[in-house]
């Protein structure tokens, strides 16, 4: 989803960049309340950092024949709402830009839009929707996930389409062919995400239930439904209910 | 596995560790404890699926009929610009561009690591906190059973006995964040 350096047009670069300011700015906003008025936060705050750090490094292979990489960013999303992960994503786009030479800092605005704007508020959409259709929370987590990523790169056909639209068949026709690029190839890589996002989620369900509790991923769910759950119970409840 | 038999015990070494509850002689603890619960084969088959799927395409050959099989999916849209657009000329250039292949994929190990590195600090730091607080509830609960054999003997060294081998048992073992971390380090 990275569109490299350069790579569009100076309106529509600068157009990408005002419509994610805006994003980062209140991201920055709401990542500093958290981490005032709930220091505790900040160690998770960094590990949903970290594996967007991490899964945005790893190129793996798809039935396209061509490789790309997940994005990370509905785990941070799930857990601490979508503005916070504006600014994580921007920051593993920073990184990436300036030592890598992936992505651009053109073209920031625009990889900032897919992966660290509208990835995550799909995703964190999707899990509430089915949250709230009662399914269970790792069912949530993965479909949050998955359309997180596979948003992300949605976006990103749309962006190149609309930069540089098919000769003959014009912005649709553009549309399906960074469509056939990103979109086709990521979805086995949507789906790798998701299930590493469970995985991570099922881990953080034994190691931090309380701070699961407090960030209301499991409260929603189960305690406050279930009426008087301890910590404990909880969790076991919810790896029945995974299970 | 064992060459070396007849070892004074029964002589019959058949079972080595299946059935160790018969033989409590040989404290084999670790074997036990390595038997996945219920949660940990979840776990691993939820790796096992994403490793599937990483590696099947590469196993079914589905690149071959590429020009460059599996190419970077950010470079092909590349090629699709100029294909839309043959005039277009990227008009801003990276400040700093790794010179070389192996700098790139080392820059991009590095990513990995730090994130696999600090994920693995979280779950590692979180378990070993969890350990300290049943290890001190067990200290507090059971620790005047548990040291009452030898009462020749300073309190205290029974009573703490078993708390580091609960401690240090599975101790360092940071998850699974460790996985992703060992592999693309630099």
């Amino acid at each position: 989803m990275h569109i490299a350096e350069g790579y569009l047009p100076p309106l529509h670069a600068v157009a990408w960049t005002a419509a994610s300011a805006p994003f980062v700015v209140h991201g920055v906003r709401v990542l500093t309340r958290e981490v005032r008025e709930h220091p505790e936060s900040t160690l998770l705050l960094g590990a949903s950092g970290a594996f967007t750090f991490v899964l945005s490094a790893l190129k793996i292979p798809s039935v396209t024949g061509s490789c790309s990489h997940p994005t990370g960013t509905g785990l941070g999303a799930i857990l601490f709402r979508p503005p916070v992960m504006a600014v994580l994503g921007t920051i593993t786009l920073l990184f990436q830009a300036l030592l890598l030479a992936h992505g651009g800092l053109t073209t920031l605005g625009a990889n900032v839009f897919s992966m660290a704007v509208v990835g995550p508020w799909v995703g964190y959409g999707l899990y509430r929707l089915v949250r709230r259709l009662g399914l269970p929370l790792m069912v949530a987590v993965f479909a949050g996930a998955f359309a997180a990523d596979l948003s992300t790169y949605c976006v990103t056909s749309v962006q190149l389409a609309l930069a540089f639209p098919d000769p003959g068949s014009g912005v649709p026709g553009a549309l399906a062919k960074f469509g056939g690029i990103f979109a086709v190839t990521q979805i086995p890589l949507a789906v790798s995400e998701g299930l590493l996002t469970v995985l991570v989620m099922r881990l953080l369900s034994q190691s931090s239930a309380g701070e699961l509790i407090r960030l209301g991923v499991f409260a929603r769910g189960n305690a406050r439904q279930d009426g008087q759950q301890g910590d404990e119970q909880g969790q076991d409840r919810q790896r029945k209910r995974v299970a | 596995m064992r060459e070396d038999h007849g070892n004074g015990n029964a002589g019959t070494d058949t079972a080595t560790g299946t059935d160790a509850a018969d033989t409590p002689r040989t404290t084999e603890r670790p074997r036990g404890a390595r038997r996945l619960s219920r949660g940990g084969r979840i776990n691993a088959l939820l790796l096992l699926a994403v490793a599937a799927l990483a590696v099947l395409p590469l196993a079914l050959g589905l690149g071959e009929g590429e020009e460059e099989p599996f190419a970077g999916a950010d470079a092909q849209a590349e090629t699709a610009v100029t294909e839309n657009d043959p005039d277009y000329e990227p008009w801003f250039t990276p400040l700093y561009e790794p010179p070389s292949g192996e700098i790139e994929s080392a820059l991009f190990a590095l990513q990995a690591a730090l994130g696999a590195g600090v994920l693995a600090y979280y779950f590692g730091l979180h378990r070993g906190r969890r350990q300290g607080a049943t290890a001190v509830a067990a200290d507090g609960g059971a620790g005047a059973g548990t040291g009452t054999g030898a009462v020749t003997d300073g309190g205290p060294g029974d009573a703490t006995a078993p708390v580091p081998g609960a401690v240090g048992g599975p101790g360092p073992d940071p998850g699974p964040g460790a996985g992703g971390g060992d592999g693309p380090r630099p």
